[in-house]
């Protein structure tokens, strides 16, 4: 199952704003490794003309993004609000 | 000066987190009539919280005596299996005992998502005041003491004499508060799993279990592709869940994506008919932080304790976490009583945490593997040639092909020898025993 379709079976209530946040664009450009893009178990992270673009609606709130930006440390990384987010049915 | 609305917010104690650290600590104190409020971000305990699915008995059960009589499990554990791995084998070892199929239980499988909802309700019922959907945001400070939190909400300050600090691995707490600096990635494990629901008796059926009985199989090898980490099959009532963990600095070494390698797994063919016509509910991922000892951060201060995860109170080696986070959450609360009655919520009248810690199983079984960390990291071969070793061994052995045993050994002798210089074996076999003794 592709995870598109594994992200389609969570329950999510997406904010109007994300928790997520590449902070300078252009320092992506620097950046060699763009781990963000394959370490996210949600495929929020797409690498657009050499820069990291987040999709953050699909967020588990791991934080693995926050690990692996180690070199530049260019992710804002926060919680959602309050009752935003993921849901998890089982956990 | 706080004004006098924000002197109406006062808590004798703000918990933040309802996982089982935080909610431990609030039952705790609340039973012994301490004003407590609990802060959790989810829509209620339990929906951001996510594990394997291992709950041991015998934490919960200090502070809930005969819990499994009415809490939310999935399965009774009786069976417990290591899986040696190599791309189309296994090799099995395991415990199964009737005695653990009997009261007081060993552990169980649950979901968090329920355990923690029924867990936060029995603090409730203690006096604990839980509020839902408030992300405590940071911590308030006056003259280098915590004294209150602020959170996401309109006039969102509360104030209290200590801040138990419970909201998980990720704890933006601990880490703009300096407790802790930002977990390097070798020091954490990604984990992803997917929770597959299958009929109550095929899941049985191919378990060999009946009613309530569950059964644990750690994995190793092939699956992880070389990476330092490990896979995981638990069953549940209805479902199994199925995922596997490895360090977040392998994951960046290799660039192999973390829904690949649960696809990978999942079509294992010693795998997959475990788990064939089932139906994936939910994916979920979560980090673990496997430092071990030496990346534990200062555990308290003047006016804070830190428990649980966000402590860093994991034992990666028996995939213990959650007992160690109700374990440490009692330990916060007893400190908290004893500093209430000496009116001392100062780093001094707070250190006896570390001490209640210092003389509990958990940082004596963190001490004792304080090298494994740091062993995981730079042997990450352990993961992936031995594995694949231990399987052609047992491949060679057990096929009948007139060649005799004698010569089979001295084969099996050759190509482990060609897979590792003599040295390196020698090396490696130390190691294990130093980090492991």
């Amino acid at each position: 199952m592709n995870v598109e379709d594994r992200l389609f079976l969570n329950r999510f209530n997406a904010d109007d704003r994300s928790h997520l946040k590449v902070i300078d664009p252009e320092v992506c450009l620097k950046c060699k490794r763009k781990q963000c893009s394959p370490s996210c178990p949600s495929k929020c992270y797409t690498i657009q003309d050499g820069k990291a673009v987040v999709a953050y609606e699909g967020c588990l709130e791991c934080g693995t993004c926050r690990i692996v930006c180690n070199e530049f440390f260019n992710i804002g990384w926060k919680y959602p609000r309050g009752g935003f987010g993921v849901s998890f049915k089982f956990g | 000066m706080p004004s006098k609305s924000e002197e109406e917010l006062k808590f004798d104690v703000i918990v933040v987190g309802a996982g089982p650290a935080g909610t431990t600590a609030a039952y705790v104190l609340a039973k012994a009539g301490i004003n407590v409020v609990i802060f959790e971000r989810g829509k209620y305990p339990g929906s951001k919280n996510v594990m394997g699915g291992i709950l041991y008995r015998k934490p919960t059960e200090d502070i809930i005596p005969g819990f499994w009589k009415e809490a939310p499990l999935e399965r009774n554990i009786i069976e417990q299996k290591l899986w040696i791995l190599s791309k189309d084998s296994a090799v099995n070892v395991g415990y199964r005992s009737a005695s653990f199929d009997k009261e007081p239980y060993n552990c169980f499988t649950v979901m968090r998502a329920h355990f923690d909802k029924w867990f936060a309700d029995k603090a409730v019922e203690q006096g604990a005041l839980l509020i839902n959907e408030t992300v405590v945001e940071s911590l308030i400070k006056e003259n280098g003491k915590v004294i209150g939190v602020k959170t996401g909400r309109e006039e969102g300050d509360v104030y209290t004499d200590v801040v138990i600090i419970a909201d998980g691995v990720n704890s933006l707490l601990a880490k703009e508060a300096g407790f802790h600096p930002e977990i390097p990635p070798e020091k954490v494990a990604l984990a992803v799993k997917d929770t597959i629901f299958l009929p109550k008796e095929k899941i049985e059926e191919r378990f060999n279990i009946t009613h309530n009985q569950g059964v644990t199989i750690e994995l190793i090898g092939q699956i992880t592709q070389g990476m330092a980490g490990g896979g995981f099959i638990y069953t549940n009532k209805e479902s199994i869940s199925v995922g596997l963990a490895c360090l977040c600095s392998d994951f960046m070494k290799t660039g192999i994506t973390p829904y690949d390698l649960i696809n990978q797994m999942e079509s294992h063919p010693v795998i997959k008919p475990l788990i064939e016509g089932g139906e994936i509910k939910e994916y979920s991922a979560h980090l673990i932080p496997e430092g071990g000892y030496d990346a534990i951060p200062s555990l308290y201060g003047d006016g804070y304790l830190i428990a649980g995860d966000a402590a860093m109170l994991v034992n990666p080696v028996h995939r213990e976490g959650s007992n160690y986070a109700t374990a440490s959450g009692m330990s916060a609360a007893n400190t908290v009583i004893r500093a209430k009655e000496r009116n001392d919520f100062s780093a001094k009248g707070l250190s006896h945490y570390k001490t209640l810690l210092e003389e509990s199983f958990i940082m004596k079984d963190l001490k004792k593997y304080r090298r494994v960390s740091r062993f995981s990291i730079e042997n990450s071969h352990m993961f992936s040639l031995y594995p694949e070793f231990i399987n052609q061994a047992a491949h060679e052995m057990i096929t009948v092909d007139g060649v005799p045993k004698k010569e089979k050994q001295k084969k099996i002798w050759k190509l482990l020898k060609r897979k590792r210089s003599l040295t390196n074996l020698i090396k490696d076999a130390f190691n294990i025993w130093r980090s492991f003794k």
